[in-house]
């Protein structure tokens, strides 16, 4: 873990909320030069820390089909390997958007992606239900999205402001 | 038929923003830097917990001085956030937003004949309260090479024997400036020495970028003489809700109470119940805003010097104050040009004070792609002049 100042945490922030925002603009909101900008973010990258620069999709909107998912699994861990070797197994799939170990009933969670109700049913029937040490199986369809990363879906009208007051 | 309207009404002159807001009215893509409000949606979890009450069937009247759980929570946050104790039985007031406030703190000290300083360029209210309690309003220039600041020599010199009482306003609107300790120690001599009251509107206190607010009544000296002025729009982003509070002396906040309980009664309670919710968790969204701000101050601030609008760095409140000088353009030419041509909106400085003149003020408190659009066309603006 590299250590990190409050000019860098001011970086990630206004990354994560929009990436394509310039580095001149990074430069001068955290008060740094550009050449500084550009090495500091190139610190995070290199350091794993900043992982990739991606975009939220409204896919719903983008008349996409697509059925999401949550499947959640009971497993019986390994000895000496608990969750980690089944989990990396799973997440080679690359229907398989998160996977997370949890606390509760279940142990892991994934978040799946497929072109169709009936491929979830074949992904979860065929490839994941079968896997040694997978007990039990749960699958819970996603029926809509109206927050995705910090940003809502939802329409809401613009709200009315005066444009001018003292 | 007689005119029937007051002379005193009379004399105020027409808000210097009315024409500016007319024009505007009639336009479908105005970028606007001249509202002196937070574009943030008040905190949910403090719609939520008024939202409630209002379901519970909370939508009485309250004590004339406010709830007492918010004049608690006030008394707490003012002492432990900015060492200035009041005692919430007996000194603190809420009112109908800090405008309120101040008008019931200007007529609770002002007899006809008192002259009440002014320092300025400030928010539009205080000399119309002070004429229409009958005081006589002298402005005190803040200048551009003191940060904007009230300096002790420019108070000195507005002191007369007929002067009664100061009225400041740091951080500052227009001009975003700010009072160090040091600044206020300087100020508070002068006030014991010549006995006078302070009142103190502070309702920019936690939009402060570089170190922390400093309230003049922590000064012990001036705890007796000072009248503290706050609120919730700016900080929650609450301006619709109307809540803002009195702090004083017991006897000057009995005084003001006497004028509240009359015209106002009582601050809505929904507000009320929001404000205290706000006090009671809205911290790390306040402080999420605040970050916001000040990112955005740099942008707005190194986007106008690039322009050639030279500005001081503003250290608190939401506004950058830039100069028009370089342009030879005055305040007024240069709004409205922009306003008709380009329409961005801004508030010359003309219009807060005599020595706002040559100055916009530009509220960043807009997001930060509305500023960039807003100087990408302040820029068009300029190149069509050159």
């Amino acid at each position: 873990m590299i250590p990190l100042d409050e000019k860098d945490l001011t970086l990630l922030q206004v990354l994560e909320e929009n990436c394509r925002t310039p580095v001149s603009d990074l430069a001068v909101m955290a008060e740094l030069s550009e050449q500084d900008t550009r090495e500091r973010i190139e610190r995070l990258e290199a350091a794993g820390i900043i992982r990739r620069y991606t975009a939220v999709v409204d896919w719903g909107r983008a008349g996409s089909d697509a059925v999401t998912a949550v499947i959640e699994l009971k497993v019986s861990p390994e000895r000496d390997f608990g969750y980690d070797r089944i989990a990396e197994r799973i997440a080679r799939f690359p229907q398989v958007r998160s996977l997370r170990l949890m606390t509760g009933t279940y142990d892991l969670q994934l978040l799946v992606t497929a072109s169709s109700m009936h491929e979830i049913a074949r992904f979860v029937a065929e490839q994941i239900a079968p896997m040694d040490r997978i007990r039990e199986t749960a699958t819970l369809i996603i029926m809509k999205t109206y927050k995705e990363n910090g940003t809502t879906f939802a329409v809401r009208g613009e709200v009315e402001r005066l444009p001018y007051s003292f | 038929m007689r005119d029937f309207v007051s002379e005193r009404v009379r004399a105020i002159p027409p808000s210097g923003i009315r024409r500016f807001f007319d024009i505007a009215q009639t336009m479908e893509d105005v970028i606007s830097l001249g509202v002196g409000e937070p574009d943030f949606v008040t905190p949910w979890c403090v719609c939520e917990a008024s939202i409630y009450s209002i379901e519970q069937g909370s939508t009485a009247y309250t004590s004339n001085k406010g709830t007492p759980l918010l004049r608690g929570a006030i008394s707490h946050y003012l002492d432990s956030r900015f060492g200035t104790p009041y005692d919430p039985d007996e000194e603190i007031i809420v009112t109908c937003g800090v405008s309120e406030a101040a008008d019931i703190a200007i007529r609770a000290i002002v007899d006809p004949g008192d002259e009440i300083l002014v320092a300025e360029p400030c928010y539009v209210s205080y000399t119309p309260c002070v004429s229409l309690a009958g005081g006589t309003p002298v402005t005190i220039p803040c200048r551009a090479e003191d940060e904007f600041r009230l300096t002790a020599d420019a108070l000195a010199e507005s002191i007369t024997p007929k002067t009664k009482a100061l009225i400041t306003n740091f951080p500052n609107n227009p001009t975003g400036g700010v009072m160090q300790e040091a600044d206020w120690r300087a100020v508070a001599d002068l006030l014991v020495d010549h006995d006078l009251l302070l009142i103190s509107d502070e309702v920019y206190a936690e939009l402060t970028y570089d170190g922390n607010h400093f309230s003049p009544a922590s000064i012990p000296e001036l705890h007796e003489r000072t009248i503290t002025l706050n609120g919730f729009s700016k900080a929650f982003a609450m301006t619709g809700w109307r809540i803002g509070y009195l702090c004083a002396p017991q006897e000057i906040a009995a005084a003001a109470l006497k004028i509240h309980q009359y015209v106002a009664l009582c601050a809505p309670v929904m507000g009320q119940v929001a404000a205290y919710e706000a006090l009671r968790a809205g911290e790390a969204e306040k402080d999420a805003m605040v970050r916001e701000y000040r990112l955005r101050r740099n942008l707005i601030v190194d986007g106008l010097n690039k322009l050639g609008l030279s500005c001081h760095l503003p250290r608190g409140a939401f506004y950058a104050f830039p100069s028009v000088e370089s342009t030879g353009m005055t305040d007024t030419e240069f709004a409205e040009g922009l306003l008709h041509e380009q329409h961005v909106a801004v508030v010359p400085g003309s219009v807060l004070g005599p020595s706002g003149t040559g100055h916009l003020r530009c509220a960043y408190a807009v997001s930060r792609d509305d500023l960039k659009e807003a100087l990408a066309r302040m820029k068009v603006f300029l190149d069509s002049r050159t």
